[in-house]
């Protein structure tokens, strides 16, 4: 399926301004895996015909994974370049698949000068299928699903119900692990340890947690974003490849869409 | 009663004067903190101290400790009204001053309602011994809970309970002592210690009287005792909970301060415009971070005052559930005693020793291990936060020591040279449109 997507550069060319910015993120942008979630979540904006544009290369890494390593220097360099970028296109509104970009962008560019409403994907999604913008087939899954919060988005952000409503709406089987919302237990991939080994342990948070989604029998563990995707993925190839998929809440939607 | 009053001066005295003192060195330790401003909406984080460290809501996201810490908190403040008594006494050598301001049937209604009280705060004590040294929780057994933490725990817990017994034993004495000498005022048996009568009824008048002293002078020197002991134990938290709830970060639980010394060297680094030398004001030499306590801002150190070590947080840390030496509990601990040492170091030699939080507390690989889920300040029952202090510290080792772990430093350069965490072309941004794999 063909795409429609824009950059901000090309629709100010054409004097047009989007009611969204879609913040890719780093992630999304070159992540074989996340690149999925950004082009599903793209099909579910097309679908609802909503007016958007990306930044493309003027878009920078949000800063999170900078600031969380310690790196205060080189996320604020990110952070006011992004803001410089996304206050000359006059965003006021942005959309973001990644719940790091979203808390960045949401609560720690306000300060440096970047006052912007941002909605993660699962709050939008939601949205769209309750004023019908989208329409999603009821009850269409099957398999058993299970929803992992991802730390940004739920304890956080105080996203919790957003996602499960949704996923409620494509399954009955929906199965809660003992340790959810607040409680939830991380993938193992925030505050820069995505990019490094893991310190001495005796376990790998991201199979703990797998092994958590997994006992629950689920077929798909859906989860809202692409670092703690990557770590489930892992997690399942480590323990029983092929016993759960891991997919991204867009992905589940776009693939229910009517 | 003259010299009994005297004695009694002298050991109230000395005790307020020592706790006076030791309050203030511990609040010049605050102090010593960085500044950090966190006097803004005064009415929600009055409202939010009401709810966080009064009404204990967080408590309860574990019910069974929550149920037994409420009596026993409940019962230490109402049972404490009758300290007021017991100084007034002990002062003007009455005996039970306020019965003679009301009925003595409503006195004996109060003293059996703290009689009451202070049976469930035994039998809480009771249940909490008995889940740290029976039943073993495992939160409570970690290993920064060695020696004295975990002595400190377990002295409390007798210490109430022999308090609580004081109280009862001296209430039982003084009821038989009612029928047998006019200085014990015929407000009646209270209702729960006229249970422990048939013991110690056979008894001459003197030794009940004996019994009933002693009684209370164990009770009010206790109390006096405890006051002090506070000052050097965890439960420092049942005065420090409410201002540690009080200056909480009311801004979203994963906002991360963004620190101001670096926007204006950042702000001018992109705009060529501006003259470097123009700021005079930019004094600043304050150092990136935290390398040691007093770099730390003054809400973190209270923070580390006013924590009660029950584990929580590490127990839901994904760090140390998987065996890493990461303790978030630790990490405020160390910042306790090692703001402490500062303290201690400045007024005997007037200037700090050469130790240092970072590398002779918390080592570098502890500070590593953190995912930033933040699941330890969301289990804080009084939103402690101790992910910023292991925040500061990474700060410190990577902006003033350069020295993250090498995979990061190799992160850090992916940014700095193509906007993006991983080894990508910043041009190949937009791949992802056609990338159907």
């Amino acid at each position: 399926m063909q795409l429609e997507v824009k950059t901000m550069a090309e629709l100010s060319e054409k004097n047009i301004t989007p009611d969204f910015l879609y913040w890719v993120g780093s992630a999304g942008s070159f992540d074989d895996r996340a690149k999925k979630i950004t082009r599903a979540f793209v099909k579910v904006l097309n679908y609802a015909n909503v007016s958007f544009g990306v930044l493309g290369v003027e878009e920078s890494t949000s800063g999170d994974v900078a600031k969380r390593a310690g790196n205060e220097f080189l996320f604020q360099m990110q952070a006011l370049a992004n803001i410089e970028v996304m206050n000359s296109y006059n965003i006021k509104k942005i959309i973001t698949t990644c719940p790091h970009s979203f808390n960045i962008l949401k609560n720690e560019y306000h300060d440096l000068g970047g006052n912007y409403e941002v909605n993660h994907h699962t709050e939008f999604i939601l949205d769209l299928i309750d004023s019908k913008k989208i329409t999603i087939s009821q009850n269409s899954i099957e398999d058993v699903m299970t929803y992992h919060d991802p730390c940004y988005l739920g304890r956080g952000n105080n996203i919790y119900n957003q996602p499960r409503e949704i996923i409620k709406r494509l399954s009955k089987n929906f199965i809660e692990m003992p340790r959810n919302k607040r409680n939830s237990l991380c993938c193992g991939a925030g505050g820069a340890q995505m990019f490094k080994e893991a310190e001495k342990g005796n376990a790998e948070i991201n199979i703990v947690r797998t092994q958590e989604a997994l006992d629950t029998k689920s077929k798909i563990i859906v989860t809202g974003c692409p670092f703690c995707n990557t770590m489930m993925t892992d997690g399942v190839k480590n323990i029983n490849e092929g016993a759960a998929f891991v997919k991204d809440i867009a992905e589940v939607v776009a693939e229910s869409l009517i | 009663m003259y010299l009994g009053n005297v004695i009694f001066l002298i050991v109230f005295v000395i005790s307020i004067t020592f706790f006076t003192k030791n309050l203030m060195r511990i609040i010049s330790n605050i102090k010593l903190g960085r500044d950090i401003n966190r006097t803004n909406n005064k009415r929600k984080r009055f409202l939010k101290m009401i709810r966080i460290a009064l009404g204990q809501t967080k408590m309860f996201d574990r019910p069974i400790a929550a149920f037994f810490h409420l009596i026993i908190y409940i019962g230490f403040i109402i049972i404490n009204i009758e300290v007021v008594e017991i100084i007034i006494d002990g002062v003007f050598g009455t005996h039970r001053f306020l019965s003679n301001f009301i009925s003595y049937s409503s006195y004996n209604f109060f003293i059996s309602t703290f009689e009451f009280l202070a049976v469930l705060v035994l039998i809480s004590c009771v249940v909490f011994l008995y889940r740290r040294n029976i039943q073993r929780i495992k939160r409570f057994h970690s290993s920064e809970m060695t020696s004295w933490p975990k002595s400190d725990a377990n002295l409390i817990l007798i210490f109430e309970v022999l308090l609580m017994s004081a109280f009862l034993v001296m209430n039982a004495a003084d009821s038989l002592l009612q029928q047998l000498d006019s200085h014990y005022h015929a407000v009646g048996a209270f209702t729960f210690s006229s249970f422990l009568v048939p013991l110690i009824d056979h008894l001459s008048a003197e030794k009940l009287i004996f019994i009933e002293r002693f009684c209370w002078w164990f009770h009010i020197i206790g109390i006096l005792l405890f006051l002090n002991y506070v000052l050097i134990s965890k439960h420092l938290h049942i005065f420090f909970a409410f201002f540690s709830a009080y200056y909480s970060k009311l801004s979203n639980p994963s906002k991360l301060s963004n620190l101001s010394s670096i926007t204006s060297e950042v702000k001018m680094m992109l705009d060529p415009n501006i003259d470097p030398f123009s700021n005079t004001n930019n004094t600043n030499t304050e150092k990136f971070g935290a390398q040691d306590a007093d770099d730390l801002n003054w809400v973190q150190i209270l923070n580390s005052y006013s924590c009660t070590e029950c584990g929580r947080c590490t127990s839901v840390c994904p760090a140390n559930i998987t065996g890493k030496k990461l303790s978030p509990r630790k990490i405020l601990m160390d910042t306790r005693d090692r703001i402490t040492e500062i303290g201690n170091s400045i007024s005997k030699k007037k200037n700090k020793d050469e130790n240092f939080l970072l590398g002779g507390y918390i080592q570098p690989e502890e500070v590593w291990a953190c995912t930033t889920c933040n699941a330890c300040g969301d289990a804080c029952p009084i939103e402690l936060d101790p992910m910023s202090i292991i925040i500061d510290l990474r700060r410190y080792l990577v902006m003033e020591k350069s020295s993250a772990p090498s995979e990061l430093n190799t992160m850090f350069n992916n940014i700095e040279n193509n906007g993006a965490p991983w080894q990508y072309n910043l041009n190949d941004k937009m791949n992802w449109i056609n990338d159907d794999k």
